[in-house]
């Protein structure tokens, strides 16, 4: 699988998101600076990674939505092409209009570094076939912006459809509904406040992310 | 010419910042305060005879962002 990160200024799980990508498809993942306008030829999987892009200067994520590389991540969703968003890279693909919603500041105001439950709420995507339906995770969240929000209208659209994908198993940031990942109408672009990557290889701990990856690789190679 | 542009949070969205600064306001001792919402205030220097429809476009594509929050455009036509 060809996949590629996008590098944004301030982007910090650009290289943890690599070495995930790398060690599961035995390739490296193209490193994709913000201002450049293409993609790799036939990349066929994205990943906007986490961080604090442009130091999260007027709202998080919304300097970096609006860099050129978008504008080919755009592309490349609308033609099917899977996209990943983690953490900050939840907030871009918010705020770049991929994805419904907008995470907003902690309940509690507080920055939140700690592993938090996470329920599989779909096991049925593109990223999550490696799980059960319903399987409770432990993954790691590190955001003080992860509060998702969204009217009711469409929080029960994204509960009809199956694109919550992701719940919190405990009370963590306030987000309407639990609600930790959802994906696009099409199913192929995915945002998510916990760090998959970061709970990949034994010694971080846990190790329940890893099958989002591989669970990818299997759908898309 | 001058343009400043007013985010505020929509109505029915929670606002965090708001209820912590309301909250150290009553433990200063300020009573009588009932809600507080907090926003922000972006002042723009534009070019003589930029229209309000480009202003409301840079609102709309950047300043603010429009599922959470609305804007007021305030036109400094002396500055």
């Amino acid at each position: 699988m060809k996949s590629a990160v996008i590098v944004f200024p301030g982007s910090n799980c650009d290289r943890d998101l690599a070495v995930a990508l790398e060690t599961v498809t035995g390739r490296k993942p193209a490193m994709v600076w913000h201002k450049d306008s293409e993609l790799p030829d036939g990349t066929e999987f994205i990943g906007i990674p986490g961080g604090f892009s442009y130091g999260d200067y007027l709202r998080s994520g919304a300097m970096a939505a609006r860099s050129p590389i978008m504008r080919a991540v755009r592309d490349a969703a609308d033609r099917g092409v899977p996209v990943i968003g983690i953490c900050n890279g939840f907030q871009v693909l918010t705020e770049a209009g991929l994805l419904h919603g907008a995470l907003m500041r902690n309940s509690g105001l507080q920055y939140i570094c700690r592993p938090v439950k996470v329920s599989v709420e779909n096991s049925q995507t593109l990223f999550t076939n490696g799980y059960e339906q319903g399987e409770e995770l432990l993954i790691p969240i590190a955001h003080h912006d992860g509060n998702y929000q969204a009217d009711g209208e469409a929080l029960d659209r994204l509960e009809g459809e199956g694109r919550v994908v992701f719940r919190y198993g405990e009370e963590c940031n306030g987000s309407a509904r639990s609600i930790a990942g959802i994906v696009n109408p099409n199913g192929n672009v995915l945002g998510m406040m916990p760090h998959p990557e970061r709970a990949f290889e034994p010694a971080h701990g846990c190790t329940d992310g890893r099958r989002l990856f591989e669970g990818l690789l299997q759908t898309v190679a | 010419m001058k343009a400043r542009v007013f985010i505020t949070l929509k109505n029915g969205v929670l606002d965090p910042q708001g209820k912590a600064i309301h909250h150290a306001l009553e433990g200063l001792g300020f009573s009588g305060v009932n809600d507080v919402r907090a926003g922000k205030m972006i002042e723009l220097d534009l070019a003589d005879g930029t229209s309000d429809a480009e202003i409301e476009e840079m609102c709309r594509k950047l300043l603010a962002n429009t599922v959470i929050e609305n804007f007021r455009i305030e036109r400094l036509e002396n500055a």
